[in-house]
């Protein structure tokens, strides 16, 4: 399908090819889906609280009373010189709602996905080295049951045992109000910023927040690797070089470790990839129900304002994060994998 | 969901299933069900049983609810505020001093009708489209796969919110955005499936016999190529279902779809509960999770289990050693 090229760099070249048109097409859904529904942004947001004359020369302000088609070519315009617009009902640039909120969501995604990996990996590995014995049973049946918990559930059970009956762990926000006061700002990590600092007791109050978040988010994640890992590694142990590994006479222990387990552990990498898209969904329940300050708690606060403009721009943003992943795990498989080139 | 199932196997592409003769066919499609030995069949009916308890609990629901689920009061008394499980309320009472066991009994027809309806909804469109678009090809299914692939790209959840929040002012069933906003949601995978299915098999020689006898494409597609491809549909609508239930119980969490005067729903009642954590107060978390925990494993092993009795791939007691990139 790469059209006769076999190498690399031409893989690579129609692969990002392939990505425009689903970018414009993820532009034009979204700026439909925001223009179908009745009434024009501004009125959606502000109907009811101003007199008509106020909303008729905002909206006038605001470009919507124009065609749609210009609408549409002005938004694109934008998006191109990297402006996602600006909210209606409290003024914030987009790119401002990304790098500040956007970074509370990294630092929960990238240490949720840290646990899912630590708890899924070893257990599927486990899993499908003793396929049918009782450890894979018990294995498989964790990995359903934590698929089938809604994150708010989770993370609800582990606010009332770790927070209000243990007091062991704050419950809400990413950090103390003392902390966030003292705190300078170098990156909108806040775990990043309290180490630049040294701020030893800003970086432990800072982690103390993360770990109920993190790990309700990473451990329901950790079900989707565990089912992964675990066909992998059945897959991978009736491969011919297995069995030719056996037929050497290198003993099970060296074969499992070092032959089957390293290959079934490549597709993971893209795995990663895909399940950002699931994380970022399961980020707007997590930071809703920790009342933490990621991009996704700002979306629903958003939609409860019927701030389209906010809304749509942030959605916009998640698409295009996922296109990128998605990118980025192609190159990546293609580097590790010649095979993979050829699809 | 990374080890969807992929049930389009060159084997039952060669066997076409005669239209009419739907007893037979009945049998043949329950074999591998009644076969199913081992963890296949304990999954099984772990999940049917389970799917099941919900599926009597949501039609005899007024039956066996001990109250209305929007009832706080009853002889003129009110309930308890927060109640603890009690021989009155053997769940408790939440913070809107309804029984959260009528909750939980009520919200399964909730659940259930909701999901049904976004099946037949997501049916009725991925379906048509999928055959469509493989069959004939072309330019059409160029560019509904490219809409299908961007749709992809927004997470799941985060479409049907900005679904059901657009639906939200203009219908007034909640029960009808949410299906919809799940709608949304389901039709691409049911049209890649059954795109890539129906690609694959319309140069079968069986395809290519019917169109040497003079059948026309609806012919064709409608007789020969959809009674082969359809068999992958039942395990995926299975798995969907759970899917669709997270991400109903998703959105009435944060508020969207079926509203609270509408319908008890489990992800609603889980919202109001949020309070409470700080209080230690665990009854109005735990069940309401507990139920949407228990129909969703229901359903992912009902699937998985349907998967592994139909799917010759992973079926375990194999006689011979099959190599898995041979069938794939």
């Amino acid at each position: 399908m790469a059209g006769g090229g076999s190498s690399l760099k031409s893989y690579l070249l129609v692969r990002v090819a392939l990505v425009i048109p689903t970018i414009l097409i993820l532009l034009t859904l979204v700026f439909v889906l925001m223009r179908v529904a009745p009434g024009n942004p501004v009125s959606a947001a502000l109907g009811g609280h101003v007199p008509e004359a106020v909303i008729k020369e905002l909206t006038h302000k605001l470009g919507y009373d124009r065609p749609l088609y210009v609408q549409f070519g002005s938004y694109l315009w934008h998006l191109l010189h990297g402006n996602f617009g600006t909210t209606i009902t409290d003024k914030r640039e987009v790119s401002q709602i990304i790098l500040i909120n956007g970074a509370a969501t990294l630092e929960l995604t990238v240490a949720a996905t840290l646990i899912a990996l630590a708890v899924g990996v070893p257990m599927g590995l486990i899993a499908g080295r003793f396929r049918d014995r009782p450890i894979d049973a018990a294995s498989r049946i964790f990995g359903i049951v934590m698929y089938a918990t809604p994150v708010f559930v989770l993370g609800l059970m582990a606010q009332i045992v770790f927070g209000s009956w243990l007091n062991w762990l704050p419950i809400s926000g990413q950090a103390s109000p003392l902390t966030t006061a003292l705190l300078t700002t170098h990156t909108h990590l806040l775990l990043i910023d309290a180490l630049i600092d040294g701020n030893w007791p800003a970086f432990w109050d800072v982690l103390r927040h993360l770990i109920l978040p993190a790990s309700t988010l990473g451990l329901v994640f950790a079900g989707v690797f565990i089912r992964l890992v675990r066909v992998n590694v059945i897959r991978t142990l009736k491969d011919d070089y297995i069995e030719a590994a056996r037929a050497r006479g290198i003993r099970e222990r060296a074969v499992v470790y070092r032959h089957a387990f390293r290959n079934a552990l490549v597709p993971v990498i893209t795995v990663i990839g895909l399940e950002i898209a699931l994380l970022l969904g399961g980020a707007v329940l997590t930071e809703t129900t920790f009342n933490w300050p990621g991009i996704g708690h700002a979306l629903y606060i958003y939609l409860q304002n019927r701030d389209y403009a906010a809304v749509q721009g942030i959605v916009i943003v998640f698409g295009l994060v996922i296109v990128a992943a998605s990118l980025i795990v192609d190159f990546l498989s293609a580097l590790i994998d010649p095979r993979m080139r050829y699809q | 969901m990374t080890d969807k199932p992929d049930t389009a196997l060159p084997g039952h592409a060669t066997l076409p299933a005669r239209p009419g003769r739907f007893a037979p066919a009945l049998r043949r499609a329950f074999r591998p069900v009644a076969e199913a030995r081992g963890f296949a069949r304990a999954m099984l009916w772990t999940g049917a049983v389970l799917t099941g308890i919900f599926v009597l609990m949501a039609l005899f629901a007024p039956w066996l609810s001990p109250y209305g689920f929007d009832q706080y009061q009853a002889a003129g008394v009110q309930f308890a505020q927060l109640a603890p499980p009690s021989a009155q309320h053997p769940l408790g009472t939440n913070v809107q001093s309804t029984d959260v066991l009528a909750q939980i009994i009520w919200g399964a027809r909730t659940e259930l009708m909701v999901v049904a309806l976004a099946l037949v909804f997501s049916l009725t469109i991925g379906v048509p489209l999928g055959l469509i678009a493989g069959y004939f090809g072309g330019p059409f299914d160029r560019l509904m796969v490219l809409v299908m692939d961007a749709m992809f790209a927004i997470p799941s959840l985060l479409l049907a919110l900005v679904i059901a929040f657009l639906l939200g002012s203009s219908i007034t069933s909640g029960i009808v955005v949410a299906a919809c906003a799940i709608t949304i949601v389901y039709v691409p995978q049911y049209f890649r499936v059954l795109r890539n299915h129906v690609t694959s098999v319309r140069e079968e020689p069986y395809v290519e016999a019917a169109r040497a006898i003079g059948a026309g494409p609806f012919t064709i597609l409608g007789k020969y190529i959809f009674f082969n491809v359809i068999q992958t549909v039942p395990v995926l609508a299975t798995l969907n279902a759970a899917d669709a239930i997270l991400t109903l119980t998703g959105l009435g969490f944060l508020g969207y779809g079926v509203q609270p005067s509408q319908g008890a729903e489990w992800g609603y009642d889980v919202s109001r509960a949020v309070g409470d954590a700080a209080s230690g107060i665990w009854w109005t978390t735990l069940f309401p999770g507990l139920a949407i925990v228990l129909l969703v494993t229901g359903l992912t092993l009902l699937g998985e289990g349907l998967n592994e009795a139909i799917n010759p791939v992973l079926r375990q007691r194999a006689t011979t050693k099959l190599k898995m990139e041979d069938l794939e």
